[in-house]
């Protein structure tokens, strides 16, 4: 096998111009990396407003910025670029592949990032501040914002974009530049899940884009598409909004799906149990993910038909997200398991995703969703599932692959405490916050009844332990660039995938003659 | 700063701590049901839950065992088995027939609510930005429902009281065992009419009326929030419900009419003096959220009042923003909120406060020839 050599330009020029998918990859992760810890810092500032009640730290108009601009920013410039980053620097050497098939989009693809995180950022620095609507942009609320509602529709534009020439790329990738000899059917799972998930992407994204554009001429052009005095239907909104926001929500666990699948046979040093029925169930999940959006909407007195249709609709997706988790277990089971961060991370995110599941079927039943709907226990069940589920398959992916992407091993111990912190710190923030919801307390609210006092003191303490433990991955990750026990091409004795056949760091071009699978 | 900072969190975390002491009871579940749907949504989340305890126990029990038992460092040598097609059909059957069962009581609970007739009175309510209207349209009056918490306990000036956040001025009232329908709609934004204890959580979306009902078990007072982010104050509307025997209700309902009979508009005029005095609670209670305490508003968003252009100028143009609102903003439109007289007393206050010289008085009939 044959591996080019290292001939690039140097300098800040490199990763400007750069059609690398390995540079590409760099660059989504630290991207997402540094608006991970900007969204966290708004996240630590509501969590300092709700210490205690009364008002201390920010008016309410500003902590409504807070709290629509940390959910903005974590799903769209933290979660989703991660992914990609692990798509870039995984998906060709995965299945052994070049590059990707389309370079040049590639980098244009990660340039538009930093123009919308500038216009979302300097959103706050405008007259009025940033949008404080919710991340879900409900009108008539959103006519009311100032400067910034524009500025945030522009930007989701071009988040927009950028997601859908990223999925293009990844769709051609995969369907053109497969190894010879890996059929559909042989593709790792990671590869699998991105796969169905660009497409998810080019379905919803498009959407969201008309949704917003709509909003943008109500709000000069007088269309009154989301105006009721104008014959038009703020209800509409919410549901072009979550026809592309429920995918959304599968968008940022269907990677994470196939990262826990590629880490638990690694580690079990036993095969994925249930290869095939993890892309069905993952293609079943993708469909039925259309066909569920107005579960977020039970409160709006939809039809009866309507509110019967979408809760049984929403049920059935437990069938295939349990099937994903029995297979997780299946591969565990009867292994021979070793513990490494990757491994504890994984292992997290079956146990909490799992948790986030059950919250899941509790919100489901349209009863009781309407006991809890914009209550905290929203808040905490998709805490479970994007920051336990997504987030945590992203901080193991990132510690599975680093020996691959940097040639140095990472240090284990303060792997280990990285995971250990982030977990108490978890529980700790999100788990009270079941009872805060059950007991009435609305979301996105800066100041609260003296009754949810106790809880909320301790879902801030650890919140505030879990964002500086996150301090901690830093550590890790500039410490293993630097230096650290070198990696050898496989330094997980049960990995079996393609990426694990090039030297550690991966060369700046790999697989120019394709390997063959059997 | 630091010290500051400490201060207050240090403060406030001794006190927590000695109030988790004092007081056990948490609030681990949904509030007690006071009312048929709240009953039955309370039993389904206790059977939901009951089945999630036992698929956990399960799944949780399999993987913890598996983690214990099948680990490298006890020796143990992996299987290599990696499908087995009975385990998964068995493993996608059941699950489905578990949520089957959990579907149909929900279904029939979702009927029931449903099923807004035969409903002995109707009640409608509006959400404002931020403030709730009750309007009882069979009796002929209406009210509006402000929070009633005093400010310097929101600012940390003075204690907080029982039932902080979750107080208003005039509450909801209905009378006690009687199947009432409540209407929504929101006159701004949309807002969420949220009372735990009735099992009620109803979005009012502008434009549209939506309903739901409730039947109340028993006498009290039952307090809730608005559920749906609405702005600034999206926090500081609560609800409070007020229950009572169906004598005390009449007894209230005539209250309310001879109320809404003598706020009517006698057409009378009145001096500056007067109209100050009147439009500073007016102001206190409809405006100050935004345009704050003492005309400062909170620029760009909110403008100023002392020293603005508008409160200073032409009173037509004063009358008009008040009256219609300002598109685009937050600004409502007061015309159809409050009386002549109120809209009169408040711009009259306006343009002779904080150092604004504007100098002249307001009449109610101004703004009634401005209705036309």
């Amino acid at each position: 096998m044959e591996h080019g050599h290292d001939h690039h330009p140097s300098g800040i020029m490199r990763w400007v111009k750069t059609t690398n998918h390995k540079d590409i990859g760099t660059l989504y992760l630290l991207f997402s990396l540094v608006m991970f810890f900007f969204a966290g810092i708004l996240a630590m500032c509501i969590r300092l407003e709700l210490f205690q009640p009364g008002l201390q730290f920010f008016q309410p108009g500003t902590f409504n910025q807070l709290t629509t601009m940390h959910g903005l920013i974590m799903v769209f410039g933290a979660i989703m670029p991660a992914f990609v980053g692990f798509a870039n620097w995984q998906v060709p050497l995965m299945i052994g592949a070049p590059d990707m098939a389309l370079p040049r989009l590639n980098n244009w693809s990660f340039w538009l990032l930093p123009v919308a995180a500038t216009l979302l950022v300097a959103s706050f620095f405008v007259p009025g501040g940033a949008i404080a609507g919710g991340w879900t942009l409900y009108p008539p609320l959103y006519m009311q914002q100032g400067i910034s509602g524009d500025m945030t529709i522009f930007a989701i534009h071009i988040l927009g974009m950028s997601s859908i020439l990223g999925s293009i790329n990844i769709i051609t990738t995969i369907m053109n530049m497969r190894a010879p000899g890996m059929t559909y059917m042989k593709m790792p799972l990671f590869v699998w899940t991105w796969f169905i998930t660009a497409y998810l992407l080019i379905a919803v994204m498009p959407v969201l884009a008309g949704a917003v554009t709509m909003m943008l001429t109500d709000r000069h052009f007088d269309t009154h598409f989301f105006n009721a005095a104008g014959g038009g239907d703020p209800v509409m909104f919410q549901h072009i909004f979550w026809f592309f926001g429920h995918p959304e929500v599968y968008i940022m666990i269907l990677p994470a799906f196939g990262i826990i699948s590629t880490i638990i046979p690694t580690f079990a040093r036993k095969p994925l149990f249930g290869y095939s029925s993890m892309v069905y169930a993952t293609a079943s999940i993708a469909i039925l993910s259309l066909l569920v959006w107005a579960h977020h909407m039970f409160t709006v007195g939809m039809p009866t038909a309507a509110q019967l249709f979408f809760m049984y609709a929403t049920m059935l997706i437990a069938v295939p997200t349990g099937v994903k988790v029995f297979n997780w277990i299946a591969t565990m089971w009867q292994g021979s398991m070793t513990f490494e961060t990757p491994m504890l991370f994984a292992i997290g995110f079956v146990a909490l995703f799992t948790l986030g599941g059950f919250t899941g079927i509790v919100l489901a039943i349209v009863p009781v969703d309407i006991a809890l709907q914009d209550s905290y226990y929203v808040v905490a069940h998709f805490h479970y599932v994007l920051v336990s589920g997504s987030l945590f398959a992203i901080f193991a992916g990132a510690y599975y692959w680093l020996p691959k992407w940097t040639g140095h091993m990472y240090n284990e111990t303060l792997g280990k405490w990285h995971f250990w912190l982030s977990m108490v710190g978890f529980n700790v923030a999100f788990f009270p916050q079941h009872f805060l919801g059950l007991a009435g307390m609305p979301r996105r609210i800066p100041d609260y009844a003296l009754q949810f006092a106790d809880f909320n003191m301790i879902s801030s303490l650890g919140a505030f332990l879990f964002g500086a433990t996150q301090l901690l991955f830093v550590i890790v990750v500039i410490k293993c660039i630097r230096g650290g026990a070198k990696a050898g091409n496989k330094p997980w004795e049960g990995a079996d995938t393609l990426e694990w056949t090039v030297p550690s760091p991966a060369p700046y071009h790999t697989f120019a003659t394709p390997p063959t699978v059997k | 700063m630091m010290s500051s900072l400490i201060k207050k969190l240090g403060g406030g975390f001794v006190l927590a701590m000695y109030s988790m002491l004092a007081n056990a009871d948490y609030a681990l579940n949904l509030q007690k049901p006071e009312s048929a749907i709240a009953d039955q949504i309370f039993n389904l989340h206790t059977i939901t839950m009951w089945i999630i305890v036992g698929i956990a126990v399960v799944v949780y029990g399999a993987m913890f065992y598996s983690i214990l038992k099948h680990r490298k460092s006890v020796g143990h040598k992996a299987a290599n088995f990696h499908h087995n097609t009975m385990v998964e059909i068995v493993w996608t059957t059941i699950p489905f027939i578990i949520l089957i069962a959990m579907a149909y009581p929900a279904t029939k609970t979702i009927l029931a609510m449903r099923d807004t007739s035969a409903s002995v009175m109707t009640i409608k309510v509006t959400g404002y930005q931020w403030k709730w209207e009750y309007d009882y349209p069979q009796e002929g009056f209406k009210f509006m429902s402000v929070l009633s918490t005093p400010r310097d306990q929101i600012e940390n000036k003075a204690a907080k009281g029982e039932n902080y956040l979750l107080e208003v001025d005039n509450p909801m009232v209905a009378p006690v065992g009687k199947k009432i329908r409540l209407l929504f709609a929101a006159n701004d934004v949309i807002h969420s009419w949220w009372l735990p204890a009735f099992g009620i959580k109803q979005d009012a979306i502008p434009g549209f009326i939506k309903d739901s009902w409730f039947t109340a078990d028993k006498v009290g007072t039952y307090r809730g929030q608005c559920a749906e982010l609405c702005g600034k104050d999206h926090g500081f509307m609560p609800i409070v419900v007020e229950v009572k025997e169906q004598a005390d209700y009449d007894k209230w309902v005539v209250e309310q009419k001879a109320k809404a009979a003598a706020s009517k508009d006698t057409g009378k005029d009145y001096s500056l003096a007067e109209l100050s005095q009147m439009g500073e609670k007016v102001y206190a209670t409809n405006c100050a959220g935004c345009h704050q305490a003492k005309g400062e508003g909170m620029p760009p968003v909110f403008p100023a009042l002392a020293g603005s252009k508008v409160v200073n100028g032409p009173k037509e143009a004063q009358i008009h923003i008040v009256m219609n609102g300002k598109p685009g903003t937050a600004m409502p439109a007061f015309g159809n909120q409050l009386s002549d007289t109120d809209i009169a007393a408040v711009i009259t206050f306006t343009r002779n406060a904080w150092g604004n010289k504007a100098g002249d008085v307001i009449q109610a009939s101004e703004i009634k020839a401005s209705r036309k």
